[in-house]
């Protein structure tokens, strides 16, 4: 969109986006963009991590023509039980005949799914819980902090756990407990960022011009706290995926015949010793993801963070 | 400090006991009160569950004013929380027992694993984030980083269940799952709990073995999940402090490369190490439900996903609260510790 004018000229792009002296607002965020990508892609192992997290964005998009037999309805049950990996079934065939690749695919859906969720959920309530207690300060800040770091202080997954326990089984009830246990280290962040943004000039002059708080908060300070949110909710997929993955290997995650990867696992774990690759296929899944996350994460906490950098 | 330092530091030191204790209760008193908050959403009508569904209406309200039921929600609160202080976490529903009382029975299992698990981390976790540290940007300090970053990304109950498919399926290195084989388990009296401590103490080394045979691939899959972030955190650790000018002069002064690292270096590096380790010891605690389900290990984390399944809110709760309790006592320890070991922290 806003290159349009540069491409007349392929070989004067870079210098387009590099310009000391950018002619617009957006030539300078896409100069910065750029720089900010040039030192990403230094970093091979973070490339990988994009790569893994985009195949997964494409493969959920993509489920119905990659997956070549339904996740849910399985085959033949006498002749096509736990068959190992071939080239029919590329990943074997699990106790109900079905074909675990496709499972594993559709899985990816679930996954995103709760991520998506976990995030739209978690970052909010830690946005907001931030960026009220930094900026008003006084009791307000004492007492949402102390909630937090209550929050903080206990074990995710057993908090997670005991939510599920009384909300009963599920995939929503999962994401729930997820997210609930998920903001407090977003508030810490968003309020640490509200704390350097309060006392600016341009908030005085915001509220000098009668703003009123609440409009302060949500328009002119949170919007700032946003990017160093978003690298931390970054590193957070990985540990949130295999929250849920364990949510789901116990039986408390998506109920079957829900391809979720965790609960294929807990499947899997009847059959380990002579079909290992019900167990086995999933459970990979569920690593590559994670490291994908955890490298793009880290490579993006280098580029962003220049204290972490060197 | 000069003459009444000492005054001075025991002042300091009873302010910050001062406030890990009011920190401490303001954080138990939080924990209690999303266990009775959880407790409360369950849509199981606790009365009904004792009752049954086809009980007079009389019989029914008599039991909800029993359980306390018709009080005011603050006052249910309250006596909950007497309760819990007391460690009266109500029975069981699956074992009829107390829940402190199994809670008590299997928390030593889960003591043994962990602290296991730690041992191994940190063994094995400082000198490989040292290595990483000193080689910095070499092949080694990639390896060191991939290490980790598997142990990050790896689910642990994956990893148990491929441990024991390879270990103890097809190469037959270790013991199954459980904690020891029936064979032994009659041959020593548990006194503490902890089977590898009891079956040395009693000179039953058969059944030590084959306790040490059963408890190897657990630890070793805790530890390393330990190591994962210790080790992290020992070379980010060493690289702020290799940085310093006390390295050079300690380098100018002709000190082998040795003395440096590890006398000077890694000395520096000890205090933030300690809360490390110690939030990492939380972190296994934790991880231990996972790791117990997988290995048949007879601890709190299998004592809590037991009670799941079958519903038994009293015991998943306790438990909860113990393993919360725990972990906060453990974060704030290594806080105080921190503060306490570090004087640029006063």
């Amino acid at each position: 969109m806003a290159g349009a004018p540069s491409l007349s000229q392929p070989s004067g792009w870079r210098a387009w986006l590099l310009s000391p002296e950018p002619g617009s607002r957006w030539q300078a965020r896409l100069g910065r963009f750029y720089l900010g990508w040039r030192s990403f892609t230094r970093n091979p192992l973070a490339v990988m991590g994009l790569g893994v997290v985009v195949l997964l964005i494409l493969v959920a998009i993509f489920a119905d023509f990659i997956a070549p037999y339904s996740p849910v309805i399985g085959g033949d049950l006498r002749t096509q039980r736990l068959l190992p990996p071939s080239e029919t079934y590329w990943f074997g065939t699990d106790d109900q005949a079905r074909d675990i690749f496709s499972r594993v695919i559709y899985g990816s859906r679930i996954t995103l799914w709760v991520i998506v969720l976990v995030a739209l959920i978690a970052t909010p309530i830690g946005l907001l819980v931030g960026t009220v207690a930094g900026y008003l300060g006084g009791w307000v800040d004492t007492v949402l902090m102390r909630i937090t770091d209550i929050f903080l202080a206990f074990p995710r997954l057993i908090l997670a756990l005991a939510f599920v326990a009384a909300l009963g089984p599920g995939i929503e009830n999962a994401v729930i407990a997820i997210a609930i246990t998920s903001w407090p280290p977003y508030a810490r962040i968003a309020r640490a960022e509200t704390l350097t943004i309060r006392n600016s000039d341009f908030i005085a002059a915001v509220k000098l011009q009668g703003a009123s708080t609440p409009r302060i908060i949500l328009g002119h300070v949170v919007p700032l706290c946003l990017s160093s949110l978003i690298v931390r909710v970054t590193l957070d997929m990985a540990g949130i995926i295999l929250t849920a993955a364990g949510l789901g290997f116990l039986g408390l995650g998506a109920q079957p015949p829900m391809p979720e990867w965790g609960a294929m696992v807990a499947t899997g774990r009847n059959y380990l010793i002579d079909q290992w690759w019900v167990a086995a296929m999933p459970g990979l899944a569920i690593f590559v993801v994670s490291l994908g996350f955890n490298l793009l994460g880290d490579g993006l906490r280098d580029v962003l963070d220049p204290k972490a950098a060197k | 400090m000069q003459r009444g330092g000492g005054h001075e530091a025991l002042r300091f030191f009873l302010k910050r006991i001062a406030q890990f204790l009011i920190v401490l209760a303001t954080t138990l008193l939080g924990l209690v009160a999303v266990t009775f908050f959880i407790g409360r959403i369950v849509p199981i009508d606790p009365v009904i569950a004792i009752v049954g569904d086809r009980a007079p209406p009389h019989v029914y309200e008599r039991v909800r004013q029993e359980l306390g039921l018709d009080l005011p929600m603050i006052q249910q609160f309250w006596i909950y929380l007497k309760k819990a202080v007391t460690g009266d976490f109500g029975n069981s529903v699956l074992t009829t027992n107390p829940v402190m009382t199994d809670i008590a029975n299997v928390f030593p299992a889960t003591l043994e694993l962990a602290t296991l698990g730690t041992v191994i981390g940190t063994l094995v976790g400082i000198p490989l984030g040292v290595l990483a540290a000193v080689k910095r940007g070499t092949f080694i300090d990639q390896l060191v980083r991939l290490l980790g970053l598997v142990g990050y990304s790896i689910p642990i109950f994956w990893l148990g269940l491929m441990a024991l498919l390879l270990f103890y399926a097809k190469l037959g290195w270790v013991a199954g799952p459980g904690r020891i084989d029936v064979t032994y388990s009659y041959l020593y009296t548990p006194v503490t709990g902890i089977v590898l401590f009891d079956t040395a103490m009693q000179g039953q080394w058969d059944a030590f073995w084959d306790a040490v045979s059963h408890i190897i691939l657990p630890t070793c899959l805790l530890g390393y999940f330990s190591l994962a972030y210790i080790s992290r955190m020992t070379r980010s650790f060493m690289l702020n402090e290799l940085a310093q000018e006390y390295v050079i002069a300690a380098r100018v002064k002709g000190l082998s490369e040795m003395r440096v690292i590890w006398r000077h270096a890694l000395r520096n590096a000890a205090v933030p190490l300690v809360t490390v380790i110690a939030l990492s010891y939380a972190n296994l605690l934790e991880g231990s439900v996972l790791t117990e389900t997988v290995f048949a290990w007879p601890g709190l984390g299998q004592y809590i996903t037991n009670s799941l399944q079958n519903a038994d809110m009293n015991a998943v709760l306790g438990g909860t609260l113990v393993i919360g309790a725990v972990f906060v006592l453990l974060n704030l320890v290594s806080d105080l510790l921190y503060r306490l070991l570090d004087p640029r922290t006063r």
